[in-house]
């Protein structure tokens, strides 16, 4: 069995790792690394940095800031038809790689399997590609009609200087469409963080708060930030809402469509579930109408349960919070029943989580539920606050990187604003840390446990030598290499084509599945038997 | 012959991808190399995630992660810290490097950047034992990604290749083809008693075994001496009907070293094998060994045998170039009716070729499509009812939609497992895809039939 922490600290000092694995890098290089790898102490947690810039040369897990915007967070709105404004390569690799699903609406309108580019051409470079991009806007409006167009920029689409925001308005006016640009070139920020930024402010201001008509009059209407609808997370985690009398008006943006987006700002609370990408979108919301948001995670039976419990806490109502403990007493029970089976084999495991900007912190109390711990995790994209809480945000310097994002301040709707609950009551909320706080990873960390922001494939490898878990959870581009080293690699960006992962059932799915991967006889079988033992002889008869 | 549809502008659900990503393919089957891409890091990203979908193996590309900064002043620095960090951590013999849209937009200099390195880090070189450093230019808004994959082998060809002695080998150049074919061709070669430097192999680098370990470069790949030995080679072999008569290494060698060069279309089926064979007679000078005129008497054997299933159906091909025209002549030769060609680049051959493998046998020649999309082809190939679709996974949906099975060949095949195993040339290769079309189309009769065809 791999080492726990507590072996760890007996075998090997994880502050030697550490000088052991920067010490291969030039010095300038090995500096920079050591502060975006720390170790966590009892009663103290360790100042880590990032969302800094990814040094060249080293293999990375950040992808482009195009690809948190499109990718990411507009991408999954399902009825809305997304451009890329580009050479060929980069709508490709985004078409339908991040298995967000969606569900069509009354019109039937799907336009996810769909990747519209405009293939830019040498003469595009040239001469500038704002012509071809006007007539990608109109051929898409002629053809679908769909009820919005996205407009992504590609890395030479700045270079180049095309206005696709000038384009965007023009066609917005010539064809009654919604046409909503995104100047989210590749090269902007340091990872897909910068991208999400970009989303979120221009969601919310071309989308977010601009459909009035039909007001919803529940009390409890809720939107869901940051839950992307992976393998169906989204509908698990609606089915457990519903059960309840909570109603989701809209997700951010996992099954995400338009209309519903538009009338978003009806909700009486946000729940945030990935901070990192849509904290901004929270907190706008919060400004301009009023909406509190509460942090809360989905992932694990007890996550999902503390989630609903949030909620029912929030509005404070009696019957609510009855209809609330009863659904989880059901749903426990069932949940817990199908993983005991797992957990038996699964009971003293390890794991290491780099993924994400909030992944590599849900998963960890799904694995304790599993009876497994999580010795080391990082984040590919996260800042210091998804990292030690937002109290840090005041102390978090802008750097060039990030002053190139731009930051939008966004006032009270006059007409839309309005408290969700009495003054006083939301600032004791805030006070106890429920309402728009967010603790961050490390604090819930074990003593001893390792935190490795942005980690390079180079001290992935040691880490697996040294450390050896029994699986390690990341993305399509670790995996095989991970598995090199007869060690199991969980996908937990497009969780290998399986989930739902999240709410009561994602975690009975889960725990089949790590089972499943754990203990797999294939494992067993890496090493013939001739490596093992020598090969038999025949003896010589004299 | 039909007239197309009409052309949009914008491109849906594309048939290429893009140029970079042929380089670091190509760059993958030369031993000890890293490809490495001059650009934002988000490329190298996503092109990983392409070639591993499609290999189910490691894939490492590295990338000089330019930012706003660089992208205005320059991506020189950028680039030579990134190689030296790349070089302090795999030890790489050589470094292919390829550039994007990126760089070639703000026109970056990348050879001149690599040439000043090398003056100013000597000592560093020297220390991790001189690295070749290979440069491609692959902007995207020119060409797709077979380009990218050609022009990436002919560079190293340019800048390695010399002919100071005299070898008693031959020069491969395969194009895209899978790990399988690439070692059946190496077997194939080795039967005929020829020595050869196949490049690039990607038969280890991009399918190798379970270790219980892991090798920061993969074992495999064409030899860097072998490549530098190439000008003094016997012969050189370039396949792939689509390159013919362009910027080639076959073509570079012929002008440098006045080399004998032979082209020949990818062997896909049996007449395309043919041609090659007989290449590798003349070239060895021995008959074809019996293993693969066995090999080849079966497959004729089966296409008789398998004739009453697969005659007259009606068959979509796309993808690459030269995997189409391939199976083109494959399905023509079995008495299938290829209705529609289609490719998301182009070439000035790549009609003339289909109608090369056609003639003689098909009379009336297929619908060609050069630089489409799948909006294209989906609009195209409603009337023309086909019975089959074969190319890579993006087909699927179309294949869905229209209730026509999809055959997958070619790259990317992300929704089927084994397709970097699959044989696709010579005659094990046609073998392996007849049976797989047989099969299809029996399967299709089984499943749409009251009557059940138990025996068939
Ligand atoms: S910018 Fe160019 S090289 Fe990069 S992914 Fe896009 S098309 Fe490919
Ligand atoms: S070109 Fe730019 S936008 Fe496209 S994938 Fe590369 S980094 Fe991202």
């Amino acid at each position: 069995m791999s080492p726990t922490i507590r072996d760890m600290n007996n075998i090997m000092d994880q502050e030697e790792f550490i000088r052991d694995v920067t010490s291969v890098y030039p010095n300038k290089v090995a500096k920079k690394r050591l502060k975006h790898i720390v170790v966590k102490s009892e009663g103290e947690n360790p100042e880590i940095e990032a969302n800094v810039r990814t040094i060249p040369g080293i293999i990375t897990q950040r992808g482009c800031c195009y690809a948190g915007c499109k990718g990411v967070v507009i991408g999954p709105i399902g009825d809305m038809v997304h451009i890329v404004h580009g050479p060929i390569g980069c709508s490709f690799y985004a078409w339908n790689t991040r298995r967000n699903m969606f569900r069509p609406r009354e019109d039937g309108a799907n336009y996810l399997n769909y990747c519209f580019s405009t293939d830019m051409q040498d003469s595009d470079v040239i001469f500038g590609g704002e012509k071809k991009l006007r007539q990608a806007i109109q051929e898409a409006h002629d053809i679908f009609k769909p009820k919005a167009i996205s407009v992504h920029a590609t890395c030479p689409v700045g270079l180049i200087g095309d206005d696709i925001q000038a384009v965007a308005r023009e066609m917005t006016e010539k064809t009654g469409t919604l046409v909503i640009a995104f100047n989210c070139e590749g090269y902007k920020g340091v990872s897909q963080s910068g991208g999400h930024h970009i989303a979120n402010n221009k969601l919310f201001e071309n989308v977010v708060g601009k459909d009035d008509s039909n007001p919803i009059q529940d009390k409890f209407v809720i939107n869901i930030l940051g839950e992307y609808n992976i393998g169906g997370d989204a509908w698990e985690i609606e089915r457990a809402f519903a059960k309840c009398g909570i109603r989701i008006i809209s997700t951010f943006s996992g099954d995400a469509s338009i209309d519903e987006m538009r009338r978003a700002h009806q909700a009486n609370l946000n729940l945030v579930m990935c901070h990192r990408s849509i904290n901004y979108m929270a907190e706008m919301m919060e400004n301009a109408f009023g909406i509190p948001w509460i942090k809360v995670n989905f992932i694990g039976v007890k996550g999902m349960s503390k989630s609903l419990r949030k909620v029912a806490k929030y509005f404070d109502d009696p019957e609510l919070t009855q209809k609330v403990e009863q659904v989880i007493a059901e749903e426990e029970a069932e949940a817990y029943n199908l993983i005991a089976d797992h957990s038996d084999r699964l009971r003293g495991k390890t794991a290491m989580l780099f993924v994400g900007g909030s992944r590599a912190h849900h998963y960890q109390e799904l694995f304790t539920e599993l009876g497994m711990e999580t010795t080391v995790a990082g984040f590919e994209f996260a800042h210091r606050d998804d990292y030690e809480g937002r109290h840090v945000l005041p102390d978090v310097k802008p750097d060039a990187d990030s002053r190139n994002i731009e930051e939008i301040r966004v006032e009270q709707d006059e007409n839309r604003f309005r408290p969700r609950i009495p003054v006083e009551q939301m600032k004791e909320l805030q006070k106890e840390g429920f309402l728009g706080s967010y603790e961050g990873m490390i604090p819930e960390m074990k003593h001893g446990a390792m935190i490795i922001d942005d980690i390079s494939h180079a001290e992935l490898e040691q880490l697996i030598l040294r450390f050896k878990p029994d699986v390690v959870c990341s993305g399509i581009k670790d995996k095989y290499m991970i598995e090199k080293f007869g060690v199991p690699s969980k996908q937990l960006h497009n969780y290998d084509y399986s989930g739902p992962y999240a709410g009561f059932r994602g975690a009975v799915n889960f725990a089949r599945d790590i089972d499943m991967m754990i203990n797999n006889p294939a494992w067993k079988m890496i090493k013939a038997p001739w490596d093992i033992e020598p090969v038999l002889r025949a003896e010589t008869v004299a | 012959m039909k007239a197309l549809a009409e052309h949009f502008v914008s491109t849906t659900n594309s048939c290429k991808l893009c140029k970079p990503l042929g380089a670091c393919l190509a760059f993958r089957g030369i031993e000890g190399c890293v490809p490495f891409l001059h650009g934002s890091q988000g490329c190298a990203t996503y092109m990983r995630r392409y070639i591993i979908s499609h290999f189910r193996e490691p894939m490492d590309i590295a990338s000089s992660s330019l930012g706003e900064k660089s992208a205005i002043y320059g991506g020189g620095p950028n680039l030579k810290l990134g190689l030296r960090n790349l070089m302090n951590k795999y030890n790489p013999q050589i470094v292919g490097i390829a550039t994007t849209c990126l760089t070639e937009t703000i026109g970056d200099d990348t050879s001149r950047y690599v040439t000043e390195f090398c003056q100013e880090f000597e000592e560093f070189l020297n220390f991790h034992g001189r690295p070749e450093l290979v440069t491609v230019s692959t902007p995207s808004y020119s060409g797709s990604y077979m380009e990218g994959f050609h022009a990436a082998v002919e560079s190293v060809v340019a800048k390695l290749a010399k002919n100071e002695a005299v070898v008693d080998s031959v020069n491969l150049f395969p194009g895209f083809i899978s790990p399988a074919d690439t070692r059946y061709l190496k077997e194939i070669l080795a039967d005929f008693g020829l020595k050869a430097t196949v490049l690039p192999d990607i038969s280890e680098t991009l399918d190798a075994p379970a270790l219980a370990g892991y090798e920061k470069i993969p074992a495999g790949g064409a030899r860097l001496n072998d490549i530098r030995a190439m000008g003094g080679a016997l012969a050189s072999v370039e396949f792939g009907r689509s390159i013919i008569g362009s910027h080639t290494p076959g073509n570079i060698l012929l002008q440098k070293f006045h080399q004998p060069l032979y082209s020949s279309g990818t062997p896909i089926g049996l007449q395309e094998t043919d041609r090659f064979f007989e290449i590798l007679e003349k070239l060895s000078g021995i008959p074809t060994p019996e293993k693969h005129a066995l090999e080849r008497g079966r497959l004729v054997d089966s296409y008789i045998d398998g004739h009453k299933y697969v005659f007259g159906q009606k068959a979509v091909i796309y993808g690459e170039m030269d995997i189409v025209i391939g199976i083109t002549s494959l399905l023509v030769e079995t008495g299938m009716k290829p209705v529609l060609v289609a490719t998301g680049s182009s070439s000035k051959n790549f009609r003339n070729a289909i109608e090369d493998v056609c003639s003689g046998i098909l009379e009336e020649f297929p619908v060609v499509m050069e630089d489409v999309d799948f909006f294209d082809i989906a609009s195209e190939i409603k009337s023309l009812e086909p019975n089959l679709l074969l190319g890579n996974s993006k087909g699927h949906r179309l294949s869905k939609e229209m209730d026509v099975p999809l055959i997958r060949v070619g790259f990317p095949i992300h929704d089927r497992f084994g397709g970097h195993r699959q044989f696709s040339i010579g005659y094990r290769g046609a073998q392996n895809l007849f049976d797989l079309i047989v099969n299809t189309l029996i399967q299709r009769k089984q499943d749409s039939s009251d009557i059940g065809y138990g025996y068939i």
